[in-house]
């Protein structure tokens, strides 16, 4: 991080000084500053990386981000509680029921309350399509950084499902913000089971066939296998989570150790590889896709009966129903939207497994309407410092591969 | 729903309640304040012995770093609250670790010795509170273009930015 830094965007001194200090021994200075993005597609957004390269090898790698800083975290200090849901859509948007669950589990540890269990399973079975969705995102992608372009074509035709099984559920197909503080937003359609059961039952098979594609394939493995390579020690001290922790043989997960939500009635494997280089992410990523596939499995079969919002009619709208015929639930109405609810004074940390790794909400109150602060863990904002190390000495063109294997999304790292 | 009179706080009323809780041992002696609320425990020190602090943590078993933030109490004083939140792989836990900063001079060391994933996260406090760390490696701004005026989260920085 020492050098790289320091050159983007020199001034006149520094670049007088510059050659000042290389003097006539120029020929030894034989490495160049490349600039990839913040246009590049292979950046999955607007990641810019200032590269030290000598010929094809990687000297130091320094990334610049903000270029999509929305100030999110300032947005939420000036809304109400339920009025930050939709914010938090826009965070990780390839995640947003993840990010939607995460904000919610905050708030009401914050207010104290208690979840029903329809409810629970509900936000279990729709993070999980969450993570295979994201996940199929992922692959597709990172195939065609690598040169296997159909991959993209057939991740894009199960995603079109879960897609689907979006706008089915909450109307919308990306930015959902179904969950709502206390519960969900609407008891979800008759058909939505039904349709999360054939996308279930049809999916093991797609991920064979995906399997067929890569894991045998001599290229894939050429540029995969032995690259990018995150021992244990260096993923825990920069900050890694999910899959690259777990591809480095950390065995963490926090749906297994810190269950939250109700993930403790779940039975599934975490994945762990110890291995540490893009090849184990793969692995890892791709059974954990299997493993999601279980829980939705189990979600759907033990789906409970009952309620689907937390008992609590100042927090939780009320039936529309309700609304129109009782002149109490008309009041609570009436003041959830006109001045939301205060929230009990205080601060929490609520972490939930992203499909990118350890998503966390600090939320402060002030014992007011409105969040006093909030603030978003991402776990690709920790991931990337740990892009240099893997990136250190190997080519350039296993930087693309690096980045694709890391799974990152910029709008969780800027915010 | 919550109960505010569940909330344990004070060191001493703290410490009794959770005497064998590795992060309360660890910091025995740099205490200076201490909350158990909502099943998390939250110890505050001096700014000055914060990574002692963090390496005593470390040393207790919390191995992973998972996140630093800042908190504007603007008007009162101390005015800034730093906010680590460390985690134990091993003993399923999570701790926070609080340091506060006055006004005049919002300056504390870095943590980055002790874990390097501090790096950008203390990048992002410097520059959208303006808070400075001693000892950085690149103390940069990250987020915003480098000649922004001001720090956006601080509280008296306009929701709609200056105009």
């Amino acid at each position: 991080m020492a050098t790289a830094p320091d050159l983007i965007d020199p001034s006149i001194d520094d670049v007088m000084a510059d050659a000042k200090r290389h003097g006539d021994k120029g020929a030894e200075d034989h490495t160049m500053i490349l600039n990839m993005g913040p246009q590049h597609p292979s950046t999955h957004g607007v990641l810019r990386l200032v590269l030290e390269i000598d010929g094809e090898n990687v000297v130091s790698c320094a990334p610049d981000i903000g270029y999509l800083h929305t100030g999110i975290e300032k947005t939420c200090e000036a809304k109400f509680y339920q009025q930050v849901v939709p914010l938090t859509d826009r965070i990780d948007y390839l995640s947003p029921m993840t990010n939607n669950l995460c904000y919610c589990l905050a708030v009401e540890k914050l207010l104290g309350l208690e979840i029903p269990e329809r409810a629970q399973y509900i936000r279990v079975l729709l993070n999980e399509l969450t993570r295979i969705s994201s996940h199929l995102v992922w692959l597709g992608t990172h195939a065609l950084d690598i040169g296997a372009l159909t991959m993209f074509l057939y991740c894009w035709r199960e995603r079109e499902d879960i897609s689907r099984i979006y706008e089915n559920v909450s109307g919308q197909r990306m930015m959902s913000s179904y969950f709502r503080i206390g519960g969900l937003a609407l008891e979800p359609p008759l058909n939505l089971f039904k349709q999360v059961q054939d996308f279930v039952t049809k999916m093991p098979e797609r991920i064979d066939l995906y399997e067929n594609m890569l894991t045998g394939n001599p290229i894939w493995m050429g540029r995969l296998k032995g690259v990018g390579y995150l021992s244990a020690e260096d993923a825990i001290a920069l900050g890694v989570t999910g899959p690259p922790m777990r591809a480095s043989g950390v065995d963490w997960d926090l749906r297994r150790d810190m269950p939250y939500s109700g993930y403790e009635k779940f039975d599934f494997k975490v994945p762990v590889s110890d291995v540490g280089d893009v090849w184990a992410r793969y692995v890892v990523r791709m059974q954990e896709m299997r493993e999601s596939l279980k829980i939705c499995q189990q979600a759907l079969d033990g789906m409970p009966e009952g309620r689907i919002h937390a008992v609590a009619p100042k927090i939780v709208l009320p039936d529309r129903e309700q609304m129109k015929t009782q002149m109490e639930s008309m009041i609570h109405h009436f003041k959830i939207v006109t001045e939301g609810f205060a929230v009990p004074a205080g601060e929490v940390f609520q972490a939930v497994e992203s499909p990118r790794g350890e998503m966390g909400y600090y939320a402060v109150s002030d014992g007011t309407a409105k969040p006093y602060r909030v603030h978003m863990r991402n776990p690709s904002f920790a991931t990337l410092q740990a892009l240099e190390t893997m990136c250190k000495g190997r080519m350039l063109a296993d930087v693309v591969a690096v980045i694709g294997s890391i799974d990152i999304v910029l709008g969780e790292i800027d915010r | 729903m919550y109960d505010p009179a569940s909330a344990v706080s004070g060191t001493q009323a703290v410490f009794a309640a959770h005497a064998d809780h590795a992060a309360v041992i660890a910091l025995k002696s740099m205490a200076t304040d201490a909350k158990f609320d909502r099943n998390e425990m939250t110890i505050t020190v001096a700014r000055e012995s914060v990574i002692a602090a963090a390496a005593a943590l470390k040393q207790a078993g919390y191995n992973f770093l998972e996140d630093v933030t800042a908190v504007d109490w603007l008007p009162s004083e101390p005015r800034y609250q730093i906010v680590y939140h460390i985690l134990s792989h091993r003993m399923k836990q999570r701790i926070r670790l609080v340091a506060r900063l006055f006004n005049d001079d919002a300056a504390i060391d870095s943590i980055t010795s002790v874990w390097p994933s501090a790096n950008f996260y203390e990048r992002e406090i410097f520059d959208l509170f303006g808070v400075h760390f001693g000892g950085h490696p690149n103390l940069k701004r990250i987020m915003m273009p480098e000649d922004w005026p001001g720090h956006p989260l601080r509280k008296d920085y306009p929701v709609e930015g200056y105009r």
